[in-house]
């Protein structure tokens, strides 16, 4: 375990978090993100493109992980944390992680082929999306979670069907593993690029409203391949360790949010927030914020640096899952009976935390993965 | 300028190059290191530093982790509280007398801060200290002295003004532990042994020239003993952690693994990396000179952690966990959280969530200092002390 390069935040990454943050302030407010709440609670689609057209392309948060070669901005995982972060603490409704991070990181590690896509994508003219299953976890070798699978016919077609996939209602493309049928048995899945106008899109009823799953089906789609599926795995485990700097900015916005609240709200005579079991459960609630920043930054820091980040992820995303979804129920809790309401924005929180939770592998499966990553073996039987 | 990794690299090599600790007398050579500048090298050239960022100090370690140390685990108390005070509230002379002996472990120094009535209310203390010419005569009860059986001086807060509130008539004093009148008497421990102390002060004399900071101004000394004294407990690197132990017993002995056992593992290693991270962060933030709140956030985690892997610890070792190695009433030497057996270690991880501020007072700090949140409603603050319900 060495230590990594710094875990505070640089300068350029105060700069790109004050710009996002900025951004989101004036066109993402609590108000704006509860309105297409509303909607996609009455099947329409949340994202706002406006705002991720401003994002990706002015601020220029898709072409993060592109290297500059591809027209990208070649930062590395520390920045996209920052912006995860952000992003979180806005539950703002954009394709960040499902483009730019996972559908992005699955193309860099697929060869050459796929320059001209990833150039496209890190400009913000094209948005992807991994058709992938939002809970699949990166300790499950990827054939086993490509069920029921794609193929790829001997014709160059798709046939086939993905559950759980977040961003592909709003992608240009969908970036697809699939069992290449030429191929002979048990042999690694290939990577494959399909028009989105090619698939079926079918969003499905989501817990979290601002990012929901979809059912992804191909029936003959013409597919072109962008090479080989051995980035899939590495943008699990990128995307998983970006996400705990997401459940990170969730959970900020959870404890800062309650905090001012029982300051103002007074019950015996007194602000709720001056009696003390309120205040033990809001210090302890800030310490465990204050691990899960250290947690998400040594994990941003090992994923930036390319060094072997297999037990910063696996920590991150245990303590971090568990963090967000905590935060998250003393919000609701604390606020009494305005945070059971539909109005108040705590409850796009929790479903996004507890939504956070299951993806990319439970607090559980990263736990686990440490049986082996840290040498802890299990009982025998 | 402030130097620079290799700058204090360098410093090292050329003190190793002179001083050979196997043909040198070990407490020679640490009164050399110190002169060097090389104790901790934070603190003021002339007075065991070089005016260094803290985080060099590693540097030090590393190049000198062969070389005879000053036993740390004796002198906890002065290096981690002590000094620091000092540094910031002693005058020239003061520090010039005490910091040398403090560091090269000549002189062991105690916390003469408790009393029977007055723990978490430290403030409420009722220890006299009152002026007579150029000395001051010292009368009341001390409690729970951590190695005051070992110390030749103490940090010492008492009661020079009954008339004010309380927390105004404090003041702060090096309190001389071999004068007469001062009685220490062991007071054993759930452990068995007597690591702590009470300490009977009875018409103690000491000269003026031992008070540290002004009269009455003893609170807002005692804050930086206090602060300083959490990341000591909580932020310190440690050589062996509560952590490691218990996954050594796991990887070495597998006939004790079950499923259950398995899962509060691994949840206890997360917690304790996060932990590790988050003292890394802090020592980040500390060098880059913008200390934050994590500071009292880390003694609280520490304790937490520490208390639920040692009680792990002697579930997981089942008969053997059964097992006791020694009652003796001793005196130890040292302060060792991570000591002796599993039965030891559970034990005395119970001190944790006590010494140096309690997970409930550390809350109600985190609570008011850092999240902002309202005091609880108070009797005391604008009553003299002398008047106070007792
Ligand atoms: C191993 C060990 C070593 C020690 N070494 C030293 C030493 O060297 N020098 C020294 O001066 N002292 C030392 N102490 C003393 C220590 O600092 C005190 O024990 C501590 O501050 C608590 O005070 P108390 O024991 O009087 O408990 P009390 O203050 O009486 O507390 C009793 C209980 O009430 C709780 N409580 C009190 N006030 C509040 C509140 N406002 N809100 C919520 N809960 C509250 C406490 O958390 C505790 O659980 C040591 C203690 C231990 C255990």
């Amino acid at each position: 375990m060495s230590e990594p390069a710094s875990l505070l935040y640089s300068e350029v990454e105060e700069e790109l978090r004050s710009a996002v943050r900025g951004l989101l302030a004036d066109k993402c407010p609590p108000s704006a993100v509860l309105a297409r709440a509303e909607a996609a609670s009455g099947g329409d689609v949340p994202y706002d493109m406006d705002l991720w057209k401003t994002l990706a392309r002015d601020i220029g948060v898709a072409g993060l992980l592109v290297p500059e070669s591809l027209g990208g901005a070649g930062a590395s995982a520390r920045e996209a944390a920052v912006v995860m972060e952000e992003l979180g603490r806005a539950v703002a409704p954009v394709p960040f992680l499902s483009s730019a991070v996972l559908a992005t990181r699955a193309l860099l590690g697929a060869g050459e082929e796929a320059g001209d896509l990833l150039e496209r994508l890190a400009s913000g003219e094209t948005t992807a999306a991994l058709a992938v299953s939002f809970a699949a976890s990166p300790y499950v070798p990827l054939y086993l979670s490509l069920r029921p699978a794609v193929t790829l016919g001997r014709d160059g077609t798709l046939t086939g069907r993905v559950t759980g996939v977040v961003g592909a209602e709003v992608a240009d493309v969908l970036v697809v593993p699939a069992v290449d049928e030429s191929a002979q048995e048990g042999g690694e899945p290939v990577l494959c690029v399909v028009e989105a106008a090619h698939a079926r899109v079918k969003g499905v009823g989501s817990l979290d409203l601002t990012r929901p799953i979809a059912t992804v089906s191909f029936a003959g789609a013409p597919a072109r391949r962008a090479g080989t599926s051995a980035g899939v795995r590495d943008a699990l485990l990128l995307a998983a360790g970006l996400l705990a700097s997401e459940q990170l900015g969730v959970a900020e916005w959870c404890l800062t949010t309650t905090v001012s609240y029982v300051k103002e709200r007074k019950q015996f005579a007194r602000p709720v927030g001056s009696f003390q079991a309120i205040k033990h459960r809001l210090a302890d609630l800030w310490l465990e914020l204050v691990g899960a920043r250290a947690a998400a930054r040594n994990a941003a820091a090992l994923l930036g640096a390319g060094a072997d980040a297999g037990v910063a992820v696996a920590v991150a995303q245990a303590y971090c899952g568990t963090a967000a979804v905590h935060a998250a129920e003393e919000c609701v809790q604390l606020h009494g009976g305005i945070g059971m309401t539909w109005e108040h924005p705590a409850h796009l929180y929790l479903k996004r935390a507890k939504a956070d939770e299951i993806a990319l592998g439970t607090p559980g499966d990263h736990r686990e993965a440490l049986t082996w990553l840290a040498d802890l073996p299990a009982p025998e039987s | 300028m402030a130097l620079d990794a290799a700058a204090v690299g360098e410093r090292v090599q050329a003190f190793l190059a002179e001083h050979d600790p196997a043909r040198m007398d070990r407490l020679d050579f640490l009164r050399a290191r110190f002169d060097a500048g090389l104790a901790w090298v934070h603190f003021p050239e002339g007075l065991g530093g070089l005016g260094a960022s803290r985080d060099l100090q590693a540097v030090v370690e590393r190049g000198l982790r062969h070389t005879p140390d000053n036993a740390p685990g004796r002198i906890g108390i002065g290096l981690g509280m002590a000094a620091p005070t000092i540094l910031a509230f002693g005058t020239e002379e003061q520090r010039k007398r005490f910091l040398r002996p403090l560091w090269t472990g000549e002189e062991v120094w105690c916390q003469l801060f408790s009393e029977p009535g007055a723990g978490s209310d430290l403030a409420t203390l009722a220890t006299r200290a009152v002026r007579e010419g150029d000395e001051w005569v010292v009368d009341g009860q001390k409690v729970w002295t951590s190695s005051a059986h070992h110390a030749r001086w103490a940090i010492l807060v008492a009661r020079t003004d009954p008339d004010v509130p309380k927390h105004r008539g404090l003041t702060y004093f090096v309190c001389d532990m071999e004068a007469p009148g001062v009685e220490v008497r062991p007071l054993r421990q759930i452990t068995g042994e007597a690591e702590f102390n009470e300490v009977f002060l009875t018409g103690v004399r000491l000269p003026d020239a031992l008070r540290l900071g002004e009269v009455g101004d003893g609170w807002r000394v005692a804050q930086t003993t206090l602060m300083n004294e959490r990341v000591a407990i909580g932020g310190a690197p440690m050589r062996r952690t509560m952590i490691g132990i218990v996954s050594d017993t796991w990887r070495s002995r597998p006939e004790l693994r079950t499923h259950s056992l398995h899962q509060r593992l691994l949840k206890l290693w997360v917690d304790a990396e996060v932990m590790r991270l988050t003292a890394v962060r802090l020592r980040e933030q500390l060098a880059a000179g913008h200390p934050g709140p994590e500071g009292s956030a880390a003694k609280l985690a520490f304790a937490r952690l520490h208390q639920e892997l040692s009680g792990l610890e002697v579930e997981m070792l089942r008969e053997d966990g059964l097992a006791y190695d020694d009652w003796t009433f001793r005196r130890p030497e040292t302060v060792d959280f991570m000591g002796r057996e599993a039965g030891y270690r559970y034990l005395r991880a119970k001190g944790n969530s006590i010494e140096g501020g309690t997970s409930e007072i550390l809350r109600n700090i985190i609570a008011e200092r850092v999240l902002g949140l309202p005091a609880e409603p108070r009797a005391d603050k604008d009553v003299a002390w002398k008047d106070l319900p007792r």
